[in-house]
């Protein structure tokens, strides 16, 4: 860890404001774009600051889990893509990339957001199965948030293919949606010092000693939970953060609507 | 069968739309976009930087190390597996060779400079996408170069020679096909790619590099215009 660049970064958050200029609680500048990319059922382009990411949603059918024989299928992926940021190497994914996807595919599955029985075509046979792919094209800190947003907005934006019992032809979009319920939210609370923050920076991840991403639903329902870096944290300071997720997710549910 | 009319009346020495941008990856030392038709590709330079492991590094000069990826929802068809391909990695060869001869790497011993290309959505021409960026983001990085590459397919369909074979272009059942995809040297004029699949005849072969050569020109156009726009006056990028 930087020294130099924690203590400057603590310096400032004593007089209550952060490295970058921003409130503790204050999200960096987000947009999001939906539908941009039409190779897949579904897609979206989020930036926030200047962390940018694209999710993109392909559908196929498979066969059931055994133990689930009339559901769909869900999976998550974020690779770290070299391109994003020097420090992401190629070749297999690493523990980081795996926590993350993990982590944005719990706060979707646990939420049951989605309606997997409305996916199921033939019981014990054919299934949906919904990909859900995130490649990060600059990592400026919180891909998870980021990346999680854009997940959200992609399964949004999907529109099934046909499909007449043996094959997809993707070529065909139909109107149908995705059975999609309550949408959870995703957000990432740093903790740095004594000091809270939403949407830590490149630069506040490095210096940070523990986060928690917490994802909610708008009735204040936590679906799925994750500490991560190396300190412990105190009974008061996981219930400040829920508090600080719970009021942050309120601002990301806005974009849920405009895209 | 004659093959009468391309897709949206576009004349068969027309190329699809295109954009060109730089400077779109912050944390990278050189970054483009790259988009024609429906195939995008953006490209990030990293580098020039300690190479490791260290047997690979050469004292004599920097290396180049391009990776070519398709992301996994940027296919019309099924879901693209996530990781390198028989297909990406040749890609990934052919690239670094369309490249490398406009490079100067003589000041960067035991360095490389890895160029990563990623396509968030392709239809066809997604290599000669790749190297259209690759190459405005080495310029944009500050690699030292003698020229900037330019690459687009060029080939025929049935009895027509055209450029920028779209999807429906490659895969057509009528007659015979020819994919070329080119990439060529402004500054010399030589050509630095080169593949073909299917066949055509050496005429046809030297009319189709005709229209090439032109559509580069006009794809070098676009790079140069990209990369001179990082630089206004008066823009904070």
């Amino acid at each position: 860890m930087n020294k130099e660049l924690r203590e400057s970064i603590l310096k400032s958050l004593k007089e209550g404001i952060r490295f970058d200029g921003r409130k503790l609680d204050e999200f960096r500048k987000i947009e999001v774009e939906t539908g941009s990319i039409n190779t897949a059922e579904g897609s979206a382009h989020v930036k926030i600051g200047n962390t940018e990411v694209l999710a993109g949603i392909k559908l196929q059918i498979e066969e059931p889990y055994p133990d689930t024989p009339d559901e769909g299928m869900m999976m998550v992926g974020m690779e770290l893509l070299p391109l994003a940021n020097p420090e992401f190497e190629s070749g297999p994914p690493t523990e980081e990339a795996i926590e993350i996807s993990r982590v944005i595919d719990r706060g979707i599955r646990e939420s049951k957001c989605i309606d997997m029985k409305k996916l199921n075509v033939k019981k014990g046979e054919k299934s949906w199965a919904v990909m859900v792919d995130i490649a990060p094209i600059n990592d400026a800190g919180n891909l998870l948030d980021a990346g999680s947003l854009a997940a959200i907005l992609a399964l949004k934006n999907t529109t099934m293919p046909e499909f007449d019992g043996e094959k997809i032809d993707y070529k065909k979009k139909t109107s149908k949606k995705l059975p999609l319920g309550k949408l959870p939210v995703s957000v990432t609370i740093a903790k740095i010092g004594d000091y809270f923050i939403v949407d830590p920076s490149s630069e506040e991840e490095e210096a940070l000693d523990a986060k928690l991403t917490v994802a909610s639903l708008d009735d204040g329902t936590l679906c799925a939970m994750q500490k991560a870096g190396y300190k412990p944290l105190s009974e008061d300071d996981i219930m400040k953060m829920i508090d600080m997720s719970l009021k942050a997710a309120k601002k990301l549910r806005v974009y849920h609507e405009k895209a | 069968m004659v093959y009468k009319e391309r897709l949206n009346k576009r004349g068969f020495d027309e190329p699809r739309k295109i954009e060109a941008k730089t400077g779109v990856i912050k944390k990278a030392d050189g970054s483009a976009y790259f988009r024609i038709g429906n195939t995008a590709a953006y490209a990030a330079v990293y580098g020039p930087r300690d190479l490791y492991p260290k047997f690979l590094q050469n004292p004599k000069e920097g290396i180049l190390r391009c990776k070519y990826n398709m992301m996994p929802f940027s296919g019309r068809g099924e879901r693209v597996r996530p990781g390198p391909s028989r297909r990406s990695r040749e890609i990934s060869l052919v690239t670094e060779r369309a490249l490398l001869p406009v490079l100067n790497l003589e000041d960067f011993p035991n360095a490389v400079v890895d160029v990563f290309i990623e396509l968030p959505q392709t239809e066809a021409g997604s290599r000669c996408a790749g190297i259209c960026a690759a190459s405005m983001a080495l310029a944009d990085a500050g690699i030292p170069m003698k020229g900037m590459v330019s690459a687009v397919s060029v080939g025929r369909v049935d009895d027509k020679i055209l450029v920028d074979l779209d999807y429906t272009e490659e895969s057509y059942e009528g007659g015979p096909v020819a994919d070329i995809p080119i990439a060529i040297v402004h500054e010399t004029g030589q050509f630095s790619l080169l593949q073909m699949d299917g066949c055509i005849t050496k005429d046809m072969l030297s009319k189709a590099f005709e229209l090439g050569k032109k559509v580069c020109a006009k794809i070098y156009e676009a790079q140069k215009q990209a990369i001179k726009d990082r630089y206004k006056i008066g823009d904070d990028k």
